[in-house]
């Protein structure tokens, strides 16, 4: 590893370790951030919740979109899976079904980022995502 | 000059910023209890480490109690040294020291003159209120200094002395909280470490803890004997000292009444250390013209300076400390062994004696020579030369326990042959004394003229370090003077470093020297008790007719009906010694 | 660089690896390679969580789940279900004592819910041993500040404006430290970080250098700029492994980053730092003995003045602060002196890390903000009493605090109010006790550690705290006397009153305290010859109540003395001469018909 000459190498190393840690500042500020859960279950994974969770990682990373990306067990919407939640900052969170990379894409354009709302919204509220979830 | 301003005892005090609370409350008369506080002025000896609390004082506006031995003055300091609060803190704790330490006052060595007993009687102290475990320890008694760490009060004033004064390095605290005590490493006996049986601890020991290991019950043993015939001789720095254990003013000289008290003791000869000290200068002095002549006519190998070898904790400490460099000190003997080597073969023979029935006995302002004559090499098929090593201190006992009268005694002469002697021997019992009297001898054989005069006043005084050059008519010889081992190891140190220009060098272990020795009546902290000593020793000097080591005519008989010359076959058979690395001994 | 989606964070705490952190890291390691998840999980070893109380702890990023008193063998499952299946391990989850309820977030716990992390903040965040992850927080970038854009002074004015105070326990302000250590002339000075933290219980300062290294190595830096030196020394105990192997990582990386040694950030400042080792002997805890320990010579005080600023290590000036002072520093000259002195009271700053141990349900590592109250800190952050007990006493400041009680619980604490009420702040140990505990033992419990301790060059500490623990030991054999009760008083103020260092200083605490505010308890060991907590066992006896005894002879069968004699189906008798008290009769009764009186 090189020498630190200057407090500007410093920072910029900063800037380029932040990943390391990024995750888990992220996580203790969850409210603060755009929360994406992935149903993982067993249908979600064999509908491909594992491709779109990686893609939206990467991608909303890409576009340094500060999110925290975490897997959730089955929401109760098998017939919709792949099914990800979406909780923007100081809203009710909002359930998407039968999610791809491509809807995942228009999610994060559209709902992500500009706050318009996309088709293929599961009409629950957070209450009944909860309870189903205490099931 | 900082000038502080303060309040003590409602009295106002001005002092030189720096001044302790214990000195600017001397200053106008107030006494500060001290126990382990020590200090001897002009000597460079502090000891203080505020570890016995009975000095505390109230300062106003402090949150607790203040050691007035370690705390500065302060401007505007309000303090109280004998408040309800102070007293009663300074009796508690010195309960609590008393509750820690043996009620056995009545056989203790130290009785009467135990800091601590002292201490006691002077707070009052009637009864110990807490009680408790007492520490106990295994005693450690070498052929000088016993140990009886159940007396110690971690004053750590020995451990000032052995490792700051004399840089032995021997005593350190050791264990901790309630059983700590001052010990050699691993709780070895002294024995066993590089102790030079200096006996300064001993000196500076406020109570019973450390003591030298006394030899007066033997002697008397001796006297008794019939068979034998006991021999005493007297160290220098004795004469200057003994009188203060008969509450003498210090520095008074006693021979006379010492040479008396000694006969009634019932020895059968009362000869003088002095003889043989003339005896040294012969044989040192010779050597150092050797070696020197040598040196002038070009020899490489000659080892040059020369240094003294009549102080044995001295010899101990070169020994233990620096044994790649034996081969520089002188190796004539001191003046007691040169003593007993002389009592017990050409003495012997003049009393038609076998050397077995002749004791001899020396007294000693040391503890060191207790531990030097019992050396082996000073032995003679087993029979030590000098028997038995007293302490001034204990003549003292020996005297009272004779019951008499010291101060009425009259004065009395040495007996002949060994009990003459010259002023150039009396000032052995001072620092610069032995070195002088070299020069004294050592001129007047190498010029072969008389010297013009006879103090050099270069070569004294109480500096620990000193140094003169003298000029042996156009030679200049430098001349180099230590005392206190610290100071020596300084010196030590520069002629190990190829660093040192002197030809000749006198060390002494004890700090003033003999007077100052470990087996002298204790100072109790104050210095001017010691230079009243060395006064006393020059006194003696400037009053003896003689005083040129070679003009003493017993010595010049000595040479010329049994040794033969200085250095010679038989001087070096009986006067010379050989010194050993003792460093590998204690190695664990 | 693999992008990871998850981090599994692991206790690398001395504790949680005691009880086989190291294993389930490995065993975590292991199962996600079988499930070919390398390259989207990390497994992370970090310092304390502070939770120790139900160690050791797994923390799961990004959705924070909190597993708690994990084996290697959970790794399994903490795989399969959370990270594969994406369901949370149940068991695992923390259970709220009083509703019941699991918990999955830390946040939500009762424990974490009143603390303010600031020394701690790094602390089961980051790996310890890995300088990139410092960095990634803002690590160093206060020493580049300082360096780069601050004077020595203006630097210290921000300390000294912080209002911070020494947490080693004297709560002396750190800034005015520096800065007498900065106005003394020397050639050479040090900075020295005080590491030797031997308060029973304590472990503050380890989990700090544990788990967040560079946070103190960095504050030693800029302590360095400030006062002038270019050296700083790290006075370990020796008994700290884990702390001593990840400072020598750090030192290591900070070098090669160059953020240690020659012309740090190119500005020509120089630094480095060098470890020490203790013993582990209390006292060095205190300054100046610690340098002389540092220095070769035996661990013992001197007087102050002349105080180390001016004279210390060699003679030289010497700064001497503790661990938790040091790991606040860096986040103050990042946020600022005000941002700082927000948090606290008025004249205590910041937050106090505390080891919270004894009777309480949650014991561990807590830091809260000064003026937190110990109501709040024993009941809400604690959990309360074990076993539905009733809270007696807290005891703050380690071995020679006072011992608090119930009225004292409202207090909010900072350095002056625990002064106040007869403790201390001390380093931070807090030591709860309940109605179980008698608090003539307690004194006699700190000052068997104090006596232990004491270095042994004062008398009053030397001998005095051996004779007040021989006079407690008395009390609890039911030997006391009234007088002893005078004299345990008036020894107790005169070492207080005399002693060379804090040690003795402060070493009577337990006993004033617990004499003040149990005073009726003292009475009762000396006039009743009772114990009320029924703890001293000289004072207590075991007997069989006739009729409730129905002769099963269970107790004389279990008595190993055979103090209890009796025919069968007939009442037992203990013979009180051979009893041990023991205690395994009363134990062993079903019908409760022995009893302690």
């Amino acid at each position: 590893m090189s020498k630190v000459k200057s407090l500007a190498d410093l920072r910029k190393m900063r800037d380029e370790l932040q990943t390391k840690v990024s995750l888990r500042e992220k996580s203790d500020h969850p409210d603060k951030l755009v929360q994406v859960k992935v149903s993982m279950a067993t249908c979600g994974i064999a509908s491909g919740a594992k491709e779109v969770m990686n893609h939206m990682i990467e991608e909303m990373d890409r576009q340094a979109i500060d999110a925290i990306v975490t897997q959730t067990g089955c929401m109760g919407y098998c017939y919709a899976e792949p099914t990800i939640e979406v909780t923007l900052p100081n809203s009710a969170p909002v359930v998407f079904g039968h999610v791809d990379n491509k809807k995942a894409n228009e999610i994060i354009e559209k709902y992500i980022i500009r706050g318009e709302l996309v088709d293929g919204i599961i009409p629950v509220n957070y209450e009944t995502v909860k309870e189903n979830k205490n099931e | 000059m900082e000038i502080v301003q303060l309040s003590i005892d409602n009295k106002k005090v001005v002092v030189e910023k720096g001044t302790t609370i214990l000195e600017a409350a001397k200053n106008i008369g107030v006494d500060i209890p001290t126990l382990c506080h020590m200090k001897l002025h002009d000597m460079n000896i502090e000891n203080k480490p505020g570890g016995c609390r009975v000095c505390v004082v109230e300062v106003e506006g402090r949150r607790n109690l203040a050691p007035a031995c370690k705390t500065e003055c302060t401007e505007g300091m309000d303090i109280q040294t004998h408040s309800v609060r102070v007293v009663n803190a300074r009796r508690t704790v010195m309960e609590l020291i008393l509750s820690d330490h043996p009620f056995d006052c009545l056989v203790c060595a130290k009785s009467g003159d135990c800091e601590l007993q002292t201490m006691a009687q002077n707070l009052g102290i009637r009864e110990v209120r807490y009680q408790g475990e007492k520490n106990s320890y295994k005693s450690d008694e070498s052929p000088a200094i016993v140990r009886e760490m159940e007396k110690c009060i971690m004053c750590r004033r020995c451990e000032t002395a052995c490792n700051e004064v004399q840089t032995v390095g021997v005593l350190s605290a050791v264990n901790r909280g309630f059983e700590s005590v001052v010990a050699p490493a691993f709780e070895m006996d002294l024995d066993h470490s590089a102790c030079t049986f200096c006996g300064q601890c001993v000196a500076v020991c406020p109570t019973g803890a450390l003591t030298e290991r006394d030899s007066s019950a033997k002697v008397m043993d001796a006297i008794v004997d019939p068979k034998k015939t006991v021999i005493v001789q007297t160290a220098p720095a004795v004469r200057a000292a003994l009188g203060e254990e008969f509450g003498m003013e210090a520095g008074t000289l006693v021979t006379g009444k010492m040479v008396s008290a000694l006969r009634k003791l019932g020895f059968d000869h009362v000869f003088d250390t002095d003889f043989a000290a003339d005896l040294t200068i012969m044989e040192e002095g010779t050597e150092l013209l050797g070696r020197l002549g040598k040196h002038l006519a070009g020899d490489k190998d000659v080892k040059l300076p020369i240094l003294t070898s009549c102080c044995p904790g001295w010899v101990n400490f070169f020994e233990h400390q620096f044994p790649d460099m034996i081969d520089i000190p002188s190796t004539a003997k001191s003046p007691q062994q040169m003593f007993g080597a002389i009592a017990k073969t050409y003495f012997a023979d003049q009393l038609k004696q076998k050397r077995e029935d002749v004791v001899v006995v020396s007294v000693m302002p040391c503890l060191a020579k207790k531990y030097e004559c019992a050396r082996d090499e000073f032995k003679v098929d087993g029979d030590p030369d000098v028997n038995l090593s007293i302490s001034t201190r204990e003549l003292a006992q020996m005297i009272r326990n004779a019951n008499l009268n010291f101060e009425a005694l009259e004065e009395d002469d040495f007996d002949q042959p060994l009990g003459e002697s010259t002023g150039a021997a009396v000032i052995f019992g001072t620092t610069g004394g032995v070195i002088e009297a070299a020069v004294r001898t050592a001129y007047e054989v190498h010029t072969k003229k008389p010297l013009p005069k006879l103090d050099f006043e270069e070569l004294r005084g109480f500096e620990g370090i000193r140094s003169a050059t003298i000029d042996f008519d156009g030679l200049p010889i430098n001349i180099g003077i230590a005392h206190g081992l610290g100071n020596a190891r300084k010196l030590l140190e520069d002629i190990r470093a190829g660093k040192s220009q002197f030809h000749a060098i006198e060390i002494m272990a004890c700090p003033g020297g003999c007077i100052g020795g470990g087996g002298q009546p204790y100072h109790h902290g104050d210095v001017e008790v010691l230079k009243k000593r060395q006064r006393a020793i020059y006194e003696e000097d400037k009053g003896k007719v003689l005083r040129k080591s070679h003009e003493n005519p017993f010595v010049q008989k000595l040479y010329s009906e049994f040794l033969g010359e200085p250095c010679g076959h038989k001087s070096h058979e009986l006067l010379h010694t050989h010194y050993y690395d003792k460093k590998k001994k204690i190695e664990i | 660089m693999a992008k990871y989606k998850n981090h599994i964070l692991v206790c690398g705490g001395t504790g949680c690896r005691a009880s086989q952190g190291e294993e389930i890291v490995q065993n975590l390691g292991k199962v996600i390679e079988e499930n070919s998840l390398e390259n989207e999980v990390q497994v992370v070893r970090t310092g304390c969580f502070g939770f120790c109380e139900k160690g050791p702890v797994v923390k799961m990023v990004p959705d924070n789940t909190f597993y708690v008193q994990v084996t290697p063998e959970d790794a399994t499952e903490i795989v399969s279900e959370h990270l594969v299946k994406g369901r949370k391990v149940e068991r695992l989850l923390y259970t709220d004592p009083e509703t019941q309820e699991r918990v999955s977030e830390s946040k939500d716990m009762g424990f974490y819910k009143k603390q303010i992390r600031i020394a701690l903040r790094n602390c089961g965040f980051i790996n310890p041993e890995n300088i990139d992850e410092y960095i990634a927080r803002d690590g160093y970038a206060a020493l580049g500040k300082v360096l780069t854009e601050l004077t020595p002074e203006e630097a210290i004015k921000v300390i000294i404006d912080s209002g911070l105070r020494g947490r080693g326990g004297g709560g002396f302000p750190t800034g005015l430290k520096w800065d007498i250590t900065r106005k003394v002339e020397a050639e050479q000075k040090y900075v020295v970080c005080n590491a030797d933290e031997g308060d029973p219980g304590a472990f503050m300062d380890r989990s700090i250098l544990e788990g967040d290294p560079h946070a103190v190595l960095e504050a030693m830096a800029i302590n360095g700029y400030c006062t002038g030196a270019t050296k700083g020394l790290i006075y370990i105990r020796a008994e700290y492994p884990l702390a001593i192997s990840r400072l020598k990582i750090a030192i290591n990386q900070a070098r090669e980053y160059g953020l240690l040694g020659e012309d740090i950030f190119g500005t020509g400042f120089s630094f480095d730092v060098e470890l020490r080792y203790g013993a582990g002997a209390f006292v060095c805890g205190e300054e100046t003995s610690l340098i002389h320990s540092m220095e070769g010579l035996r661990g013992e005080p001197t007087v102050k003045p002349p105080f180390p600023s001016e004279s210390g290590y060699k003679g030289m000036p010497t700064n001497v602060n503790n661990v938790e002072t040091y790991a606040n520093i860096p986040v103050i000259i990042l946020e600022g002196a005000e941002w700082f002195s927000s948090i606290g009271t008025e004249k205590s700053k910041g937050t106090k890390v505390f080891a919270l141990a004894g009777k309480v349900n949650n014991v561990g590592l807590i830091e809260v903000p000064m003026g937190t109250t110990l109501r709040e800190v024993i009941f809400d952050i604690g959990g309360g009493i074990k076993d539905g007990k009733k809270f007696k006493a807290v005891q703050t400041g380690g071995p020679s605090g006072g011992c608090l009680t119930e009225k004292h619980l409202d207090i909010p604490i900072d350095y002056d109010n625990l002064l106040a009420c007869g403790s201390m702040m001390g380093s931070g140990g807090m030591i709860v006790m309940d109605e179980d505990d008698c608090m003539v033992s307690v004194a006699k419990f700190y000052l068997d550690f104090t006596v232990e301790e004491s270095c042994g060059k004062c008398a009053p500490c030397r001998i005095g705290n051996k004779r007040l623990y021989e006079m407690l030991d008395k009390l609890t054999e039911g030997k006391g006397t009234e007088e002893d009760l005078t004299l345990l008083r008036n020894l107790s103020n005169v070492i207080k009153d005399t002693s060379l260092c804090g040690l003795g200083q402060t070493s009577p605490n337990p006993v004033l305290s617990t004499m003040e505010n149990f005073a009726d308890e003292y009475e009762a060991h000396v006039r009743d010859g009772k114990c009320p907590a029924g703890q001293c066992k000289s004072l207590m006896q075991y007997v069989i109540e006739a009729e409730k005894c129905i002769g099963c002879t269970l107790c004389s069968r279990v008595c190993p003395v055979d103090a209890i004699t009796g025919d069968k189906k007939e009442p037992h008798l203990i013979s009180q001469e051979t009893c041990i008290k023991c205690g395994a009769c009363y134990e062993k009764c079903k019908f409760g018909a022995i009893s302690i009186q």
